[in-house]
């Protein structure tokens, strides 16, 4: 199991925009360089992109809540 | 007069209010986010209340939240700031509702203003030269072909619930503006939820001049006017009063015209009338009317000696304007910049993080608008605003000299800001002349940004 950390502190969204659908649903397919949400940092939008592939994905992190820089967003079988 | 005022916003803002109605004798209430707990405004109010998690939606724009606090805490007026819920028509009715004083103007002004078509409506209907395009909402492409005869092109598309810079097109001849209007409209009905449009003239060199306004509801002065032609995509970044581009002629019509338009929408509080000057033509017009006090509020507080803040808080608590208009004078020169957690060598890439130590610039005519202590912490959930510094002298130039003194003072330790900008700019020859306008930064920017790497001492 691999994780993918959060590369910055802000907000967290797992949608580009409130009435998007999810980058990732839990249980999706994950390659290397796939989007799988936005950090928002002081109003400013910062794609996270997965270092990792693998065939499942399962977020740890809630959608519009806080992050640190390093807190696991997701983990990927 | 208000006894004891709740302000809804945070950060420097907050703290520039909780002083000015300190000075005043009102007591203060802040309010903040989790993440603010240990912020200078919640340090220095009277009394402070949490309202609710990081997510602003879930605190600082909590409408019931904040009308909560206010009520607990036993306040009778409330001060937006900036921001937030300072450009809420229905938060302004809800603390009326409330049975509490909105610092600001009336729902309905707000609203007026809100609508970019209703307000270029009522500054044509003051007498106050709007940028040239549709007096009011353009049903088709037919009725457009014949004002376009007039216009000329280039012109923006504008949706009119939009805002903010969303929902605009460019159109450079007909054919362009036939494909995008259909698409415009869709586009609005889909985001705004109406799907009506109107259309401005590009105007593609101008300077952004804004007047600086008070109002009692009655009667409205200007405090004279401040120029931000200095922007990052429409952000301002620095500021200055008086407008050197100006002649007499044309700053008595641009204030008189503010005026104007404050008197007719029955403005009270204060507030700030935007508009772009063509240096060629010498003629400005209206874009739109800010509802709040704004960030750049302190220079002409500098160059008039009015303190904006308390000037607000006092026709607040019912007070008739105390200010005549011959006793608004100009003296000297003043500039502010902004100086955000951000890296401007690095596409302003914002910063936040532990401010490890800090060095505040002082001496006479200099003043450091911030919510910064040695060993605060930046969250990351806001805006990037760290300081305002804010100096005068008695010509631009000596506040030019004035502004790179201070700023060499500043140290903000722990976190990269854009600092080296505002040296850069200062020593430009350009900036000194002040021969830009509202795009020339951003052409600056891309042969200059790679060399203004902040020093940074974790």
């Amino acid at each position: 199991m691999a994780q993918i950390q959060s590369p910055l502190p802000g907000t967290f969204y797992r949608a580009s925009a409130p009435d998007k659908p999810p980058f990732k649903a839990d249980g999706d397919a994950v390659a290397v360089g796939d989007v799988i949400g936005l950090i928002e940092v002081m109003k400013s939008f910062h794609e996270v992109r997965s270092d990792v592939a693998g065939r499942s994905i399962r977020f740890v992190a809630d959608n519009e809540e806080p992050v640190m820089a390093g807190a696991v967003l997701a983990e990927v079988d | 007069m208000l006894k004891k005022l709740l302000v809804a916003n945070r950060g420097e803002i907050a703290v520039r209010v909780i002083r000015a109605a300190q000075d005043l004798g009102i007591a203060t209430v802040a309010v903040h986010s989790d993440a603010d707990a240990a912020s200078l405004h919640v340090q220095i109010a009277d009394e402070a209340v949490n309202i609710g998690p990081p997510a602003a939606k879930k605190s600082y724009l909590n409408q019931a939240n904040i009308l909560k606090a206010a009520a607990e805490t036993g306040a009778d007026s409330i001060h937006p700031g900036y921001g937030f819920l300072a450009e809420n028509a229905d938060f302004a009715d809800a603390c009326v509702a409330a049975g509490l004083v909105f610092v600001g103007p009336s729902g309905e002004a707000i609203r007026t203003m809100g609508d970019k078509v209703a307000a270029r409506s009522a500054a044509h209907a003051a007498g106050v030269p709007v940028v040239p395009g549709s007096t009011g909402r353009v049903a088709d492409i037919e009725q457009a072909r014949h004002m376009l005869m007039d216009t000329g092109f280039p012109v923006m598309i504008k949706a009119a619930a939009g805002g903010g810079g969303r929902g605009i097109r460019i159109a450079n001849d007909l054919a362009e503006f036939e494909a995008a209007f259909p698409q415009a409209a869709a586009e609005a009905q889909a985001a705004f939820g109406d799907g009506g449009l109107y259309i401005e003239k590009v105007i593609t060199r101008a300077r952004h001049i804004e007047v600086q306004v008070l109002g009692d509801g009655r009667d409205a002065v200007h405090c004279w006017e401040r120029e931000c032609s200095l922007q990052r995509r429409r952000q301002k970044v620095w500021e200055e009063a008086p407008s050197t581009a100006l002649s007499d002629r044309v700053r008595d019509e641009l204030c008189q015209s503010a005026v104007r338009l404050a008197r007719a929408v029955g403005y009270s509080g204060a507030g700030t009338v935007e508009f772009l000057y063509d240096d060629e033509t010498e003629q400005f017009h209206f874009i739109e009317m800010n509802t709040r006090i704004q960030v750049e509020h302190p220079v002409t507080e500098m160059i008039t000696g009015i303190d904006l803040v308390a000037e607000g808080l006092r026709i607040a608590g019912g007070e008739p304007l105390r200010l005549k208009q011959r006793d608004i004078v100009v003296r000297g020169h003043a500039i502010e910049v902004r100086l955000n957690a951000e890296d401007p060598s690095r596409d302003f890439a914002p910063f936040p993080g532990t401010v490890s130590a800090l060095r505040v610039p002082g001496g006479p005519e200099v003043r450091f608008e911030s919510m910064l202590y040695a060993g605060y912490t930046v969250p990351p959930f806001y805006d990037s605003l760290l300081a305002k510094l804010v100096v005068h002298g008695e010509t631009r130039a000596a506040a030019i000299a004035r502004l790179v003194r201070a700023l060499k003072e500043t140290r903000i330790e722990g976190l990269r800001t854009t600092r080296p900008l505002f040296l850069a700019l200062a020593g430009d020859p350009a900036v000194q002349a002040n021969a830009v306008h509202t795009r020339w930064l951003e052409g600056w920017l891309d042969t200059h940004s790679a060399r203004l790497v902040p020093e940074f001492q974790p």
